[in-house]
């Protein structure tokens, strides 16, 4: 286990000119993204500090993520196991963070060729059920991944759609930084997740068979530049997002 | 799953001669590769749950390993195996591993679909 450094006293250099968002003073938060652990590393601090203030929280998850690559260093899944094994490690993560989940059951890496007015409407569905304040998705579009971006747009679609008071819509953005500020500007909204940030950690952890080899390379101090480094610091000290709320729906392609 | 044994895998291949077979067959860099160092553009096919009936099949190499299998009319081949198993479900998994376990290519035979 790495020992996690003590969070940053300042942290005005990487909010600035953002809005502080304090996820406590939600009354419902509803994570809309593709695959398990998508969650932990764009949102559990923020999940961990909605659920710790008595929000409900939940994970919509769009797939099963039993197509990826990792398969745990060594190796311990299985193309065909990896199904149970990541929804296993997801119900674990989602205990450390205090949130249920729920699966949409897509294939992994297939969302983007599904009908989006479908999977927005079984978004839709949710939001009208669960009734979250703030809902956060990915930036489609913006978020490197095709399922990351299509999960985007479908919950843009369907945030879009709803009648009557609409939620909070907060989108995580992915890529090289310089080339996403080029393009959207700085994010909008951040949280401050120092306070979390062990949960945080404990919830990517238990993601094994997709976390294990980024923990190996921090324990052994492999193939860690300044980049990698920085970016994990960041990680553990803040989440921030984009307003999605008014933004034009870009069709796909 | 473990190291392929050429002996074991020719077994079970020479076992599925014949037989109507649902195929799993795999290659990828994973999707992130454009956010590495040399920024190269993700390569990833598959294809699930095709069917097929080989007339014959071989695996090859010293490891990593080939697997061909010659259809009435067509072929599949996976190359750069690594390891196998035989699940509960009774179905061939091949897979290629690189050295930090990531799943370079995977060559999977069944005689019931793959879960959806």
């Amino acid at each position: 286990m790495p020992i996690l450094p003590p969070p940053p006293e300042r942290i005005d250099h990487l909010i600035e000119g953002m809005t502080l968002f304090d996820p406590g003073a939600e009354s419902g938060l509803l994570v809309v993204l593709p695959h398990p652990d998508d969650e932990s590393f764009s949102s559990g601090g923020t999940m961990a500090l909605a659920s710790d203030a008595g929000v409900r929280v939940t994970y919509l998850c769009g797939t099963y993520g039993d197509m990826g690559r990792r398969m745990g260093s060594p190796f311990f899944a299985t193309r065909e196991s990896m199904r149970d094994v990541r929804e296993r490690e997801l119900a674990d993560a989602c205990a450390v963070l205090g949130a249920r989940y729920e699966l949409l059951g897509m294939r992994d890496r297939m969302v983007e060729f599904e009908d989006p007015r479908e999977v927005a409407e079984r978004v839709r569905a949710a939001i009208e059920r669960l009734a979250p304040s703030t809902v956060i998705t990915f930036y489609p579009g913006h978020a490197v991944h095709p399922d990351h971006d299509a999960m985007g747009l479908a919950t843009q679609l369907a945030v879009e759609s709803l009648e009557g008071p609409k939620p909070q819509l907060l989108a995580v953005a992915v890529g090289d930084r310089e080339q996403l500020r080029a393009k959207l500007g700085p994010q909008q909204v951040a949280v401050d997740i120092r306070s979390v940030r062990q949960r945080k950690l404990d919830a990517l952890r238990a993601h094994r068979s997709q976390t294990e080899l980024m923990f190996l390379r921090w324990e052994q101090q492999r193939e860690e530049d300044e980049q990698t480094r920085a970016f994990r610091e960041e990680m553990l000290t803040v989440e921030r997002f984009y307003r999605l709320n008014g933004v034009p729906v870009r069709p796909p392609g | 799953m473990g190291p392929i044994d050429p002996v074991q895998v020719q077994a079970e291949l020479d076992a599925r001669h014949g037989l109507d077979l649902y195929v799993h067959l795999e290659t990828t860099t994973g999707s992130y590769t454009a956010l590495g160092p040399e920024k190269r553009p993700p390569v990833i096919a598959f294809i699930r749950n095709a069917t097929v009936r080989y007339e014959r099949a071989l695996v090859t190499g010293e490891g990593p390993y080939r697997v061909g299998l010659k259809l009435d009319g067509g072929w599949v081949y996976a190359q750069g195996l690594t390891d196998f198993t035989v699940n509960e479900r009774g179905e061939l998994l091949l897979a290629g591993h690189d050295p930090e376990g990531n799943l370079r290519v995977a060559l999977q035979l069944s005689q019931r679909p793959f879960r959806e």
